[in-house]
């Protein structure tokens, strides 16, 4: 909350919604699921450090459906700042900044990172089916 | 005396002389490592997945996979401290708050690291 109450610029609630504000929102939506999604990845670390039984823990977490949920977000939230980060290097030195450039590789991360994350999962199915 | 000094002299080391971009170039030197990791680090969790405790101990023991994913643990908690220091500067606006968070955010940050690599080193040397 803001110390003192000054006024506010008209903001989000009065844009029409478009896919260069989308792509910077997720960016840091995604940044900030997988902060939280680095302590899976300490979790699984120390307990595959730990033993067996610790290991057996997480593994049952990942199996269970909160754990799915929690994995299917984070991949795709790690599939899209993947892209888009790349996208944002690219800004970085200055390539892609005209609108029409803009607005498709906003489209190509975004469609890109569902694709890449169907693509991890179908690796994930194939071989849960072939084990 | 003073005139003997030049402009140069004056600016180096004062103010914020090649350092006011560090957080800038810092999370883009860690977002280049992360991103040249991506490909090795789907594949070993993919690979860990379907793996029995043994072998995917084995797998993260192996030196080229320990020393990446020592790698990968550092660049992901510092990109990750980076990241939420501008979230928290450009939305908690409580000065008090905001220099909580900032402090808690680096130190959770800097025990999950720790954590991690101490884990990766027992893996390691363990086989």
């Amino acid at each position: 909350m803001p110390a003192t109450a000054r006024p506010l610029s008209p903001h989000i609630s009065i844009y029409r919604w478009q896919i260069q504000m989308v792509t910077s929102i997720l960016h840091r939506a995604t940044g900030i699921a997988l902060a939280f999604g680095t302590i899976l990845l300490c979790a699984a670390l120390l307990a595959l450090a730990a033993g067996p039984d610790a290991f057996a823990a997480v593994r049952a977490f990942c199996g269970s459906w909160l754990g799915t949920l929690l994995l299917l977000g984070w991949s795709w939230a790690l599939c899209y700042h993947l892209l888009n980060g790349l996208r944002h290097l690219l800004q970085d030195v200055g390539m892609g900044f005209r609108i029409e450039q803009f607005v498709r590789n906003g489209w190509l991360v975004s469609i890109g990172s569902l694709v890449l994350t169907g693509l991890v999962w179908a690796c994930v199915i194939a071989q849960r089916g072939g084990a | 005396m003073s005139q003997l000094r030049t402009p140069l002299k004056k600016a180096l080391g004062l103010g914020s002389a090649k350092h006011g971009v560090q957080h800038f170039i810092t999370q883009r030197v860690t977002a280049v490592a992360l991103l040249l990791l991506a490909g090795w680090f789907l594949w070993t969790v993919l690979s860990v997945l379907h793996l029995d405790y043994a072998g995917a101990r084995a797998l993260v023991a192996q030196p080229l996979n320990a020393v990446l994913m020592l790698a990968f643990v550092v660049a992901v908690f510092w990109h990750a401290q980076l990241g939420l220091q501008v979230v928290i500067e450009d939305y908690v606006h409580t000065h008090g708050l905001q220099i909580v968070l900032q402090i808690a955010v680096k130190f959770l940050c800097f025990l999950g690291a720790a954590a991690s690599v101490l884990a990766v080193i027992r893996i390691a040397l363990q086989g």
